[in-house]
């Protein structure tokens, strides 16, 4: 058997990666598993190698530091220092309490702090029925996040995605959600949708944020306090913008989607100005023709796995401390499941998780230098991103154009009239109580997508769902999942 | 303003008669395409596209009428977080369009429901 202590990294976007080529070379062997058919996680999402891209960098941004990523991955796949499962989906990680083994193996794998062990369980392929087993001594945790959308009348038409769900389908696929697109919502993300869209041959009719310019000038402080992050930040925003006016793309800012039209599929949306209050200002409703709506409120992160490890959370992030390491001893977490910041911050967090790794599972404390500098990026890029935070909002007063006869829960077709219902008649005060009285969030998204809207519509602040697992599982998978060979370790069972 | 040419555009001014592809932008050059069905409807797909991105590619938007109201659906969050767009593919219902890969000759149904009706 291998000496080497074993890493499982979930995830393989800019968090994962850079954690694992940390530990990898410091002598860890690693083991990567992640569900796309290629490392890149989402915003480093690789088109499809059949569609023989021979330009893909067109699609991306950062290009040179996808290629530093990449390559090193490849060079250590080739010393078989890195292995890489690709369509590998993660549904739970389970921690053993005992040290592993009769003949009480104690090598240098077993964690300083007395975990006995993990296992990764996954399903393989896109079917998801197959299963397969990682153990390892240690576990980081780079889930990432998914985006966010607040309903409003007619977001469940054909035509209407997700603002990343558009440059995901734009940026594997190759194909665009129609030939006239709004971009809409709030956030950083929606800027480089819209380029992209744009570049891609989409003719994009309106860039609509809600944020108020006012709000950039009252955090102007903050956002400037960490000049090197500021500056590069801000130039990246000159980046996108004058792709955008090359593309003659308008930008309506301090603006909403009130409602999306069309019959089968989108054909239209009326946006609206917003007043000082964040309420539609009236009179001032125009319908915009489109066939497409990109549309996204900010991001999530993932955490079913951290949640299902026992692992703190800090509000809806793992808590992780100056080392990444989350409250169970064993399990580290990087990137945006520890809360939004972009791919720069979650390859700073990555970078140190990987080293602290290396260090800990040598029972070594690690060498604070060896990381000054992603600490320092890390620390700036935290402050700004908060501050981003506080601007890009949606209108103060969503949940009032949010009308009776609106589907909120997408899953289970639960209309925004019953969930006021049961707030305003039969008290629920929490996202809870409202679905075991509606059922909203009971269906196969679990409540990933209308968790926010229902905690708004209750009037109570967003909180985390408990999910077993972090994916659906068939029960024959489930029903043998503790039957796994402790020897090998990528077991099929 | 007038109007540049950036390293990104085509060399035909935009137009809504020639509008330039996401395959132009990153010069594709795709293996040969192959044939699927949508409904009995024949489509052309390409290797290495989901299912979600091949029935884009051919117009289509919606594959699902939901349980209750029979409304359509398709793709939402492009991620497989959300499964809006799930859909029957060879028989099997309730596949997410978003993830799973086009293959030659795949039959791809409109799902019903919970796809459990047939």
């Amino acid at each position: 058997m291998n000496e080497r202590p074993h890493l499982a990294v979930v995830g393989a976007g800019p968090a994962g990666l850079a954690a694992a080529l940390a530990a990898a070379g410091r002598g860890v062997r690693v083991t990567l598993i992640d569900s796309a058919a290629e490392a890149g996680g989402q915003f480093y999402r690789q088109t499809a190698a059949a569609l023989g891209a021979r330009r893909p960098q067109a699609l991306h941004h950062q290009w040179r530091t996808w290629e530093r990523l990449r390559d090193g991955l490849a060079v250590h796949i080739e010393a078989g220092r890195i292995t890489h499962l690709t369509d590998h989906h993660v549904w739970f990680v389970e921690r053993h309490d005992a040290p592993r083994g009769a003949d009480g193996a104690d090598g240098p794998g077993r964690v300083a702090d007395g975990a006995g062990g993990f296992t990764a369980h996954a399903l393989l392929g896109p079917e998801q029925e197959q299963p397969v087993a990682v153990r390892a001594d240690a576990v980081l945790l780079a889930t990432g996040g998914y985006e966010k959308v607040l309903p409003f009348p007619g977001w469940t038409l054909p035509g209407v995605v997700t603002a990343g769900g558009a440059q995901a389908m734009l940026k594997g696929g190759l194909v665009l959600p129609g030939r006239t697109a709004v971009v809409a919502g709030t956030g950083p993300l929606l800027m480089p949708v819209a380029a992209g869209l744009a570049a891609a041959g989409a003719k994009v009719a309106a860039l609509v944020e809600s944020a108020d310019p006012r709000a950039f000038v009252r955090h102007a402080r903050t956002l400037a306090a960490q000049p090197a992050t500021s500056a590069a930040k801000l130039a990246e925003g000159a980046q996108y913008a004058a792709e955008l006016a090359r593309h003659r793309v308008r930008t309506l800012v301090h603006h909403t989607v009130v409602a999306a039209h069309g019959s089968g599929r989108l054909e239209a949306v009326t946006v609206a100005a917003l007043d000082g209050d964040g309420r539609i200002r009236p009179g001032t409703e125009r319908r915009i023709p489109c066939d497409s709506l990109a549309v996204g409120h900010g991001m999530l992160p993932h955490t079913d796995l951290a949640q299902a490890l026992g692992c703190r959370l800090d509000g809806l992030n793992v808590a992780v401390d100056d080392e990444q390491r989350t409250d169970v001893p064993g399990v580290w977490a990087a990137g945006e499941t520890t809360g939004i910041g972009g791919a720069v911050l979650s390859m700073a967090e990555g970078r140190i998780a990987g080293l602290s790794i290396a260090a800990r599972l040598d029972s070594r404390t690690p060498d604070v230098r060896s990381y000054q500098a992603a600490a320092k990026a890390r620390t700036g890029l935290r402050e700004f991103f908060a501050a981003l935070e506080a601007v890009y909002a949606p209108p103060a007063h969503w949940t009032e154009q949010i009308t009776d006869d609106t589907v909120v829960c997408r899953c289970e077709e639960v209309p925004a009239s019953a969930i006021r219902e049961a707030v305003d008649e039969l008290g629920a005060g929490d996202v809870r109580t409202v679905k075991l009285l509606t059922r909203a969030g009971m269906g196969w998204c679990q409540g990933r997508m209308c968790g926010p809207a229902v905690a708004g519509l209750a009037g109570c602040a967003p909180e985390p769902s408990r999910r077993p697992f972090a994916r659906p599982v068939p029960l024959g998978v489930l029903a043998r999942a503790g039957e796994t060979d402790d020897q090998g370790n990528v077991t099929a069972y | 303003m007038t109007s540049r040419r950036s390293p990104l555009s085509p060399l035909t001014p935009q137009s809504p008669q020639s509008p330039q592809s996401p395959l132009e932008l990153v010069r594709a050059r795709p293996n040969p395409a192959f044939t699927v069905t949508f409904d009995d409807r024949e489509i052309t797909a390409l290797p290495g596209q989901t299912i979600a991105a091949a029935l884009w590619s051919a117009g289509i938007t919606s594959w699902r009428t939901t349980r209750e109201r029979g409304e359509p659906r398709g793709v939402f969050c492009g991620i497989g977080v959300c499964f809006d767009c799930l859909v029957t593919v060879n028989g099997q219902a309730n596949q997410r369009a978003c993830l799973v890969r086009a293959e030659a000759g795949d039959v791809i149904r409109t799902q019903e429901g919970n796809g459990h009706h047939e």
